[in-house]
């Protein structure tokens, strides 16, 4: 389960990465929401695979997950949405200013 | 007698400031008054703590700032902090006087006032600071402020680059200042000057105090405008007369040598000390007075003539004497009444005459008698003319420079340049006068002089009178304060200060004469100089010199930058991700490698079973994620796909057991994706060209290497125990939070602060959007010839109004029990989101927008103002921010209910993440009102 859990973060990276580097604004915007499940999970993993319940005070249950890396990822997925929609504002504005919609508005090299 | 506390003298200035920017432009005399009372409190202020100080009392006074990195906002006041509180606050208001009645009436009294106050409070704060970092930020803001002031005209290009070359030198002076502040505070163990001057011994006897001494040195230097940093002043004349006349008679310029009085018990006293002080300060002293000599500009004879004198004060503290020290004081006392009243006068001839060119005008005895008999006895008082207070210090000077033993038994070095430098002096004093009133009626001028009005010349009076006053009287009148002050930079050394305006025929005496003759003589042959100095004159000045090394080093840093930095995200990020990955590299290599590589990569953790949906789960994350990558040129299919992964990384959520992020992740899906799919509408149809096969592969290699690095990390932690610190979270969430969801908790109430932060850079990026978006129109492709019906299916715009209320049921429901079960403001923002949402999508941007009649950039607003009034709630029970409290209460009906205050926090949690997704939402839908009419038949604008 451990060397899956691994595979699919890695794969997430990978692929976050490569959009990333593509010249397409649009291409980069899916990239970092890619990239941003990869680094979201490897914060949540910080808290290993445990087999429990979730992190509630609640009588009766134990072995619960960690509940920190969970807040933490919580703002962050809300955050990663932020800067999601203001991307895609700049993709826009950039395309609006320069006709194209390259990352580098045609500063090619 | 009252004793007002020290901090009102500082505070007058500041406060007169706030005030100022709080009336706006409420007219000429509002302003002036304002600014002039300000610092007249400030001046009161002072006067009552004076007998104290006369007393022989250091004034001290702090408030805890920084206690755990030594910082207090400590202030000191002793003689010298009077003497210098009363210089700065007493010209000041003539000042304000002045500027009044100077500055054209169309100008902007209020912006002037403003920076006036502020360097006057910086002033302050640099001579009545006990703390010496506190006193470097009051140097920086004198610095800042100066800036302001001498760019006041700052549509004159003159101006701009006199006030970037005045901040650029004491600037880069301030910066050596806190250099040294730092280093000394460590020497000597503490920031407080008070300790510092007590150890001033074991700061001398230090290795690092040549360090010290020489930073020091830089900063007061380049305030001061010691030779070879002079070069700023007389440019700063672009100024208007008054902030030249406050600037550099009795602030800016004073801030330096008041930091070598301030520093002369601490650092003074050696013979590196005498030997850099006293060369740089007679350096100054001949070389000013000479080039005022060649001046034709009014305001340039005064400028050098400043530097000139700069120089004396700056020798005379060199000189490391008692007697030196006091005449340094004295002169700083004189030159500043002096040199601000001839300023004045200055500023009311070319005000009069509309020129400041002295070869133009002449002959004004005759035409403005009053001010001309002001600016003689000022320009006496200059040359050292006795029975005026230049004379005195001028005689002290001698006295101290015949009594010196000298450098190393030259002791002839130290009369003759006394002389010569008094020689200029006469001489450019007398050419001041003579051009100026005498010589001739000139016709050149541009305007028919006459006497100002009075209330323009009543500061020259005042101070003119001061010279006189003190010139005739000098123990009487400044006798105590100068006493005071020298007892401040000489602690128990004061010699007996005779100050007297006839001590007998002495060598001194001769020196004044000679100096006399030789300067009238020198101001006969002046033309002979003139020409002289138009042969040999060297080209490269300082300005030109520090322009071409200020132009240099533009020109290296952006190219630097450009080397560094290309303009070119692709090309960054790839630099970027590569070193990473060399860093992620190199750690891993730098680790013990006893085990080789498959003990560092496989922890002792048991490894889990792979169950089945898990499995089938893994694939579609593949599948998603990698189809993604390969169909990212057709950009509907690239989001769908994108969404595959997405929700399969909210089931493992949902698997691990953290419901509250399967539920966070779900929503922020939905929103994401129509987010993007509705931004596929103004980005083109067909992306840019595809990179070359080359960077393709070069990109391929970096993701594959990052995905490598990042499953072999993640491996390497999933199958290593750890030790959780959420131990104290669980243990406390009910007890001390009130809520049994821990996840919730820790949000809202153990790190509530955190999500403070979190909801300000959400709403932050909301606004940034938002602003991004604001008047932008962009063309979409023609709208396909749909009707309503087909744009908005009936099916679904009659579900989605009945399912509105009952979606919005659900997110309050999901709000209120987030502190216990799965859920809270986060969640329940977005789900109420989503159902809004669903309106727009199903009903039309027109539709929905008609009926919900919400400001999403107010809704952030209230939604950050719950969430920070909830924090400064705590205070009002005495308790740090963000402390929560909860108890419960008993409704009818309804079972016993739990209200927490970190629900209240929560609720602008839940409306700051509303307004941020419809915000975000609304904003992309208005780029469609810009679209311009469709061809002909089409509506005119497409309606909802």
């Amino acid at each position: 389960m451990e060397l899956l859990v691994s595979v699919a973060l890695g794969v997430l990276t990978a692929s976050g990465v490569y959009l990333i580097l593509r010249p397409t604004t649009f291409s980069v915007v899916l990239g970092l929401t890619l990239l941003s499940y990869a680094v979201n999970g490897l914060i949540f993993f910080g808290g290993r695979l445990k087999a429990g319940a979730p992190p509630l005070s609640v009588p009766g249950l134990t072995n619960q997950t960690d509940p920190l890396p969970q807040a933490l990822v919580l703002t962050a997925i809300v955050i990663g949405f932020g800067m999601t929609a203001y991307l895609l504002a700049v993709a826009l504005k950039a395309k609006s200013e320069s006709g194209t919609d390259h990352v580098d508005a045609g500063e090619t090299r | 007698m009252f004793s007002a506390p020290l901090p009102l003298i500082l505070l007058a200035p500041f406060a007169g400031l706030l005030l100022l920017a709080l009336i706006g432009r409420g007219g000429r005399s509002l302003t002036a008054w304002t600014a002039g009372l300000s610092m007249t409190g400030g001046l009161a202020a002072a006067f009552a703590l004076a007998p104290e100080v006369f007393g022989g009392t250091t004034v001290l006074w702090r408030v805890a700032w920084l206690p755990e990195w030594g910082l207090d906002f400590a202030l000191r006041l002793d003689g010298l902090g009077l003497l210098f509180a009363i210089l700065i606050l007493g010209i000041g208001v003539l000042i304000v006087l002045y500027a009044a009645y100077y500055l054209p009436k169309y100008d902007d009294l209020q912006r002037f006032y403003m920076s006036l106050l502020g360097f006057a409070g910086g002033m302050l704060g640099i001579v009545l600071a006990e703390n010496i970092v506190l006193m470097v930020v009051f140097w920086e803001v004198t610095s800042l402020t100066s800036f302001l002031l001498i760019a006041y005209k700052y549509q004159e290009v003159e101006a701009r680059i006199s006030a970037r070359m005045a901040l650029a030198v004491t600037g880069g002076g301030g910066l050596a200042l806190l250099a040294g502040a730092l280093l000394l505070g460590s020497v000597a163990g503490s920031f407080d000057f008070s300790v510092i001057e007590a150890r001033a011994g074991d700061v001398r006897a230090d290795p690092l105090y040549p360090v010290i001494l020489i930073l020091f040195l830089l900063g007061a230097f380049t305030k001061s405008a010691q030779f070879p940093f002079h070069f700023w002043l007389p440019h700063a004349m672009a100024a208007p007369t008054p902030v030249s006349a406050y600037l550099h008679s009795a602030t800016m310029v004073k801030a330096g040598v008041f930091l070598l009085a301030r520093m002369y018990p601490v650092l003074g006293g050696t013979e590196l000390w005498f030997v850099i002080v006293s060369t740089t300060g007679a350096i100054t002293f001949v070389y000013g007075a000479y080039v005022a000599l060649l001046k034709h500009d009014l305001k340039g004879l005064l400028a050098y003539s400043t530097v000139s004198h700069l120089g004396l004060i700056t020798l005379l503290f060199g000189l490391d004497t008692p007697m030196a020290t006091v005449a340094a004081v004295f002169h700083i006392i004189n030159h500043a009444i002096f040199k601000a009243s001839l300023f004045m006068a200055a500023g009311i001839i070319d005000h009069e005459t509309g020129t400041r060119d002295m070869r133009r005008m002449g002959g004004l005895f005759y035409t403005m008698p009053r001010t001309a008999v002001l600016a003689i006895l000022a320009a006496g008082s200059m040359a050292g003319v006795p029975l005026l207070n230049g004379f005195l210090s001028k005689e002290m000077f001698f006295t101290a420079a015949v009594a010196h033993p000298g450098f190393d038994g030259a002791n002839l070095i130290l009369p003759v340049v006394a002389t010569i430098g008094g020689m200029l002096a006469v001489a450019y004093s007398v050419r001041f006068v003579w051009d100026v009133f005498f010589d001739g009626p000139a016709n050149e001028m541009p305007k028919t002089p006459h006497e100002p009005v009075g209330w323009m010349r009543l500061p020259v009076e005042v101070l003119v009178a001061l010279v006189v006053v003190v010139g005739f009287l000098p123990q009487w009148s400044v006798g105590p304060l100068l006493k005071v002050a020298a007892e401040a930079v000489l602690p128990g050394a004061v010699p007996e200060i005779k100050l007297a305006v006839w001590h007998g025929f002495n060598l001194p005496l001769a020196m004044t004469v000679v100096a006399f003759g030789l300067g009238v003589l020198q101001f006969s042959r002046r033309h002979k100089l003139y020409a002289l100095q138009e042969r040999y004159a060297f080209g490269l000045t300082s300005p030109v010199a520090f322009e071409r090394f200020y132009r240099g080093a533009t020109r290296f840093s952006t190219a630097a930058m450009a080397k560094a930095a290309p303009r070119s995200l692709q090309w960054n990020l790839a630099l970027f991700f590569s070193f990473l990955l060399v860093l992620g590299g190199w750690a891993w290599m730098s680790t013990e490698m006893a085990s080789g590589w498959a003990g560092m990569l496989t922890g002792p953790l048991p490894v889990g079973e792979v169950d089945m949906a898990s499995a089938v789960a893994f694939a579609a994350l593949l599948f998603g994620a990698v189809s993604t990558v390969i169909y990212r040129r057709n950009r509907v299919m690239a989001v769908i796909f994108m969404s595959v992964a997405g929700t399969v990384v909210s089931l493992a959520f949902l698997r691990f057991h953290a419901p509250d992020l399967a539920l966070t992740q779900l929503s922020v899906e939905v929103v994401t994706i129509v987010l993007l799919l509705m931004c596929l509408r103004y980005l083109p149809e067909t992306p840019v060209a595809q990179s070359s096969i080359g960077r393709r592969v070069r990109d391929g290699v970096l993701a594959t290497a990052a995905g490598v690095g990042v499953t072999a990390m993640a491996y390497a932690m999933l199958t290593r125990p750890y030790e959780t610190i959420a131990g104290y979270h669980m243990a406390n969430a009910k007890p001390g939070g009130g809520g049994t969801n821990v996840v919730n908790v820790i949000l809202v109430d153990f790190r509530g602060y955190d999500t403070l932060g979190e909801i300000v850079v959400l709403a932050m990026a909301a606004l940034g959007l938002h602003a991004l978006l604001t008047g932008t129109r962009m063309q979409g492709p023609p709208p396909l010839a749909l009707t309503k019906a087909d744009r908005y299916p009936i099916m679904l715009a009659e579900l989605m109004r009945p399912l509105l209320p009952l979606a919005l049921v659900v997110a309050v429901y999901i709000f209120l029990r987030g502190h216990n079960l799965p859920g809270g403001g986060f969640i329940a923002g977005l789900v109420a989101a989503v159902a809004l949402m669903l309106q727009y999508v199903a009903g039309g941007v027109d539709f929905a927008s008609e009926r919900l009649r919400v400001n999403y950039v107010r809704l952030l607003g209230v939604g950050l103002g719950i969430a920070t009034l909830t924090g400064v709630a705590s205070f009002w029970f005495g308790v740090p921010f963000l402390t929560s409290t909860h108890g419960y209460v008993y409704p009818p009906v309804i079972d016993k209910f739990e209200l927490a205050s970190a629900m209240a926090f929560d609720l602008g949690v839940f409306l700051v993440v509303i307004g941020t997704v419809l915000l975000a939402m609304t904003d992309i839908a208005a780029l469609r009102r810009g679209e311009i009419a469709a061809p002909a038949g089409a509506p005119a604008k497409e309606k909802g």
